[in-house]
């Protein structure tokens, strides 16, 4: 059952480009782009993991199966960031009735 | 093995999660904590992780191949680039931190407005970075069964399945570690 066999250059070349991703986030974090820099740093995050699971985890010749687990995951931690942050920030979107302000006030941070 | 590494990501989504959440409420706090990490070691570090993942993929392919000496040698080399990994982490990193008093409930030195929601971050630091070295710690166990296992020829281009399955759990922890780093360290703002 010998799976797909990788060039080694492949390997070197994918690992270059992390060590460069590595370097151009570090450097990006140094530079003032307001709210930018933490999309910068996601995204290059996402780059770097997206290589790592390609080639160095084979993804790229794996089956379907392996494919859906893996699109599962994150689609079950993109449910869990995307319903716990807009349950946060649209607390305040509605008036809270005055007879429930004491509760409200009891209970904020 | 993709199957556990879906539960890990769930693992980890959680607590990935709720610093998140805690970092949008105590935004100026947090971002204090990750410029108070020392940078230069946190990259120094994620070059040495991503080396041991080159490693690994090269081990596995020397599996596939059925190379027995290249197998050795590079699980070796895994082993050992993880086991810097975990040094610089635990031995040099959170021996600073705590000299430094940055150890919530252990030795916190720091007094101000904001000390109450700086100990929290470094709460989150201290876990992530903990759990994330127990996945190394595990990780550098499994690896010292494979090189006696190679050792004894229990591997073949037609059986290396534990070296392959092996490999994918050492690559989701350096995947892991591609996301601490920025969020840890970086996103504080450094200039």
């Amino acid at each position: 059952m010998v799976g797909h066999v990788v060039h080694k250059r492949l390997y070197i070349l994918v690992f270059a480009a992390l060590i460069g991703l590595t370097a151009l986030t570090t450097g990006v974090a140094f530079i003032d782009l307001g709210k930018w820099n933490t999309l910068a740093a996601l995204a290059i995050a996402v780059c770097k993991a997206s290589l790592v699971v390609l080639f160095f985890m084979h993804l790229r010749w794996s089956s379907g199966l392996m494919r859906m687990v893996l699109l599962a995951a994150f689609v079950w931690f993109a449910i869990l960031v995307a319903l716990t942050l807009s349950d946060e920030f649209t607390r305040q979107w509605t008036p809270v009735p005055s007879s429930w302000q004491g509760q409200v006030q009891q209970q904020a941070r | 093995m993709w199957v556990f590494l879906a539960t890990e990501v769930m693992f980890f989504g959680g607590l990935f999660t709720a610093y998140i959440l805690y970092r949008n409420f105590y935004l100026s706090a947090f971002e204090t904590g990750s410029r108070l990490l020392n940078v230069k070691i946190g990259a120094a570090n994620t070059a040495v992780l991503l080396c041991s993942s080159l490693t690994m993929a090269l081990g596995v392919r020397a599996a596939q191949l059925g190379k027995k000496k290249l197998l050795i040698t590079f699980l070796v080399l895994t082993l050992l680039l993880g086991l810097t990994f975990i040094g610089v982490k635990l031995g040099l990193e959170w021996r600073h931190d705590y000299l430094e008093g940055f150890a919530p409930g252990v030795h916190w030195t720091f007094h101000g407005t904001d000390s109450r929601h700086l100990e929290l971050f470094f709460c989150f630091y201290f876990f992530l970075t903990g759990i994330h070295a127990l996945h190394m710690v595990i990780g550098a166990g499994i690896l010292t069964v494979l090189i006696i296992m190679a050792g004894r020829g229990r591997f073949s281009p037609q059986r290396y399945n534990p070296v392959e399955v092996s490999g994918l759990y050492w690559h989701f922890v350096d995947i892991v570690w591609i996301f601490l780093y920025p969020l840890l360290y970086l996103i504080g703002g450094r200039y």
